[in-house]
């Protein structure tokens, strides 16, 4: 190939996917198109140290790496349109780009609620615009937040809510404990405990079905009728995958972008995809696609995808990157490596105890599969080991555990 | 090759210990620490280092 890589979305993944395409010995030009006005930012801290005031926003640019210095940016429009048969993408600026390959980059945005009600107060956090206004909401005095979704990005919120001296906390979930689905039940109860002493509340088992107020929510209508009174409101109930703009090429994109072993997009060599929108099959697991929200996807798939676009599959095994984790809530941190949800089914206690520090592992047909380390640095040092062994586990998909 | 680490953001993920253990590693408080300046052989682990640390915190200076 010779000409232009377009990149589109200008987050983590399409940083990174300059910067492997370079690495990987692509020198024409690179094109990167995002719709948010900032250069590449770093998001995990805008629900923790950022939101809490502990770094500052001007902290969150990422440095690119030198190679990636004659990288074109084209910042504040997105792509509308991509036609895959002609290697066209369209820009809302009206530009119409032709281009030799094309990284999909466009990650997800904050699904919202449907309910009835004002929408002012109610916030989401994925951009720093979301988390600057809702850091000043959250800094009023004498808050009432309440934060509907009791996943990793909701309780996160609310720990620094309580931090911030936010006057009341309510997490609401129809799941009976937080982050569960991830985590599974044993360390979902203790997490449940471990908020709750640090003054979050919790209303569980219960869904929104309204807002109240006239021109801004003063209160959060739950599915038995009770009513929770709310100054501000963060809706944390998932995600959406940007990919509207990929409509009309024949593709699969029925949760995020479905991509082959190599992250190639609709059986086409030019086409790849990265990050949070990429739904691929993990070779390291059962080969069934699934899109992966983790930090630690974009860089890895970034790595694979740049090698495929630049020089073709020869010579490279699948991509199998072993998932990986964290999350920071009050006084505590949560790391994982490899993939918990497969082992639900069977958890253990690896090291440490349930009442402390605790390292905790899953295992499907008797073999570990994911571990996650909750506390400071022995069970940390703990799941270094595990860490080491799940790498060296051979492919779940060989064993037969397809069928 | 000169690795400097920020310690102010540092937040003792590890993340950088398995990429590159030839120069980072955890204390026994579980505090990191690193070699200031490694060889130049080993400069694809410190990228790889750099390129997974959640708080970006690594930076190389050649
Ligand atoms: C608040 C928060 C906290 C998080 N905390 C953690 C954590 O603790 N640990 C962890 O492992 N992960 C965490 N994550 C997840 C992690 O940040 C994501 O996995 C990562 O940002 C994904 O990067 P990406 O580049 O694939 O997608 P995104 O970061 O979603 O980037 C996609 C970019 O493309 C742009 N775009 C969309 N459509 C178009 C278009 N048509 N044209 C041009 N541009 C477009 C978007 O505006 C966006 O800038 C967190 C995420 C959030 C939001
Ligand atoms: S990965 Fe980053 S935050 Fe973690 S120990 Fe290394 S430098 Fe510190």
């Amino acid at each position: 190939m010779s000409g232009r890589i377009v990149v589109a979305g200008a987050s983590l993944g399409g940083l990174r996917a300059a910067e492997q395409l370079r690495a990987a010995g692509w020198t024409c030009g690179i094109t990167v198109i995002g719709d948010e006005p900032h250069r590449p930012y770093n998001r995990p801290p805008l629900s923790k140290e950022v939101l809490a005031g502990k770094a500052s926003f001007a902290s969150l640019a990422f440095t690119p790496k030198p190679s990636a210095a004659d990288v074109e940016w084209r910042l504040g429009t997105r792509v509308t349109t991509v036609r895959l048969a002609e290697r066209t993408v369209e820009l809302h600026d009206g530009a119409v780009l032709s281009y030799d390959g094309l990284v999909v980059a466009t990650g997800m945005r904050p699904r919202r609620l449907r309910c009835p009600g004002p929408v002012e107060g109610r916030h989401t956090v994925r951009t720093i615009d979301d988390a600057q206004v809702l850091r000043d909401e959250l800094t009023r005095p004498g808050v009432r937040v309440v934060v509907i979704g009791a996943g990793f990005i909701g309780c996160e919120v609310a720990a620094t809510a309580v931090g911030l001296g936010a006057a009341e906390v309510t997490v609401v979930d129809p799941l009976p404990l937080p982050m569960v689905g991830p985590l599974g039940e044993m360390l979902a109860r203790v997490l449940l405990t471990r908020h709750e002493e640090r003054g979050v509340a919790f209303v569980l088992g219960q869904g929104v079905t309204a807002f109240e107020g006239d021109d801004r929510v003063t209160g959060v209508v739950l599915s038995d009728g009770s009513v929770l009174p709310a100054d501000v409101v963060v809706e944390s109930v998932g995600s959406v995958a940007n990919t509207e703009w990929l409509d009309g090429n024949g593709l699969d994109l029925s949760d995020g972008v479905l991509t082959d072993q190599h992250l190639r997009v609709g059986g086409r060599p030019d086409v790849v995809a990265v990050g949070d929108v990429a739904r691929f099959p993990n070779a390291r697991y059962d080969g069934v696609p699934r899109r992966v929200e983790h930090w630690s996807v974009p860089t890895d798939s970034a790595k694979h995808a740049a090698k495929v676009l630049v020089g073709g599959e020869a010579g490279l095994a699948p991509f199998a990157p072993l998932p990986t984790f964290w999350s920071d809530q009050h006084d505590f941190r949560l790391q994982s490596f490899g993939a918990p949800a497969l082992g639900l089914g069977d958890v253990r206690v690896l090291d440490g105890d349930i009442a402390g520090d605790v390292l905790v592992g899953y295992h499907r047909d008797g073999r570990l599969v994911g571990v996650v380390a909750l506390g400071g640095p022995s069970v940390t040092r703990a799941a270094a080991r595990f860490r080491a062994e799940l790498l060296k586990q051979p492919a779940l998909i060989s064993q037969g555990a397809l069928s | 090759m000169k690795v400097v680490v920020d310690m102010n953001k540092c937040q003792d993920h590890g993340q950088c210990v398995f990429a590159a253990p030839d120069v980072f590693r955890m204390d026994d408080d579980g505090r990191l620490a690193h070699v200031p300046d490694p060889d130049d052989a080993l400069r694809d682990e410190v990228e790889e280092a750099a390129d997974v640390c959640p708080l970006q915190a690594i930076r190389i200076e050649d």
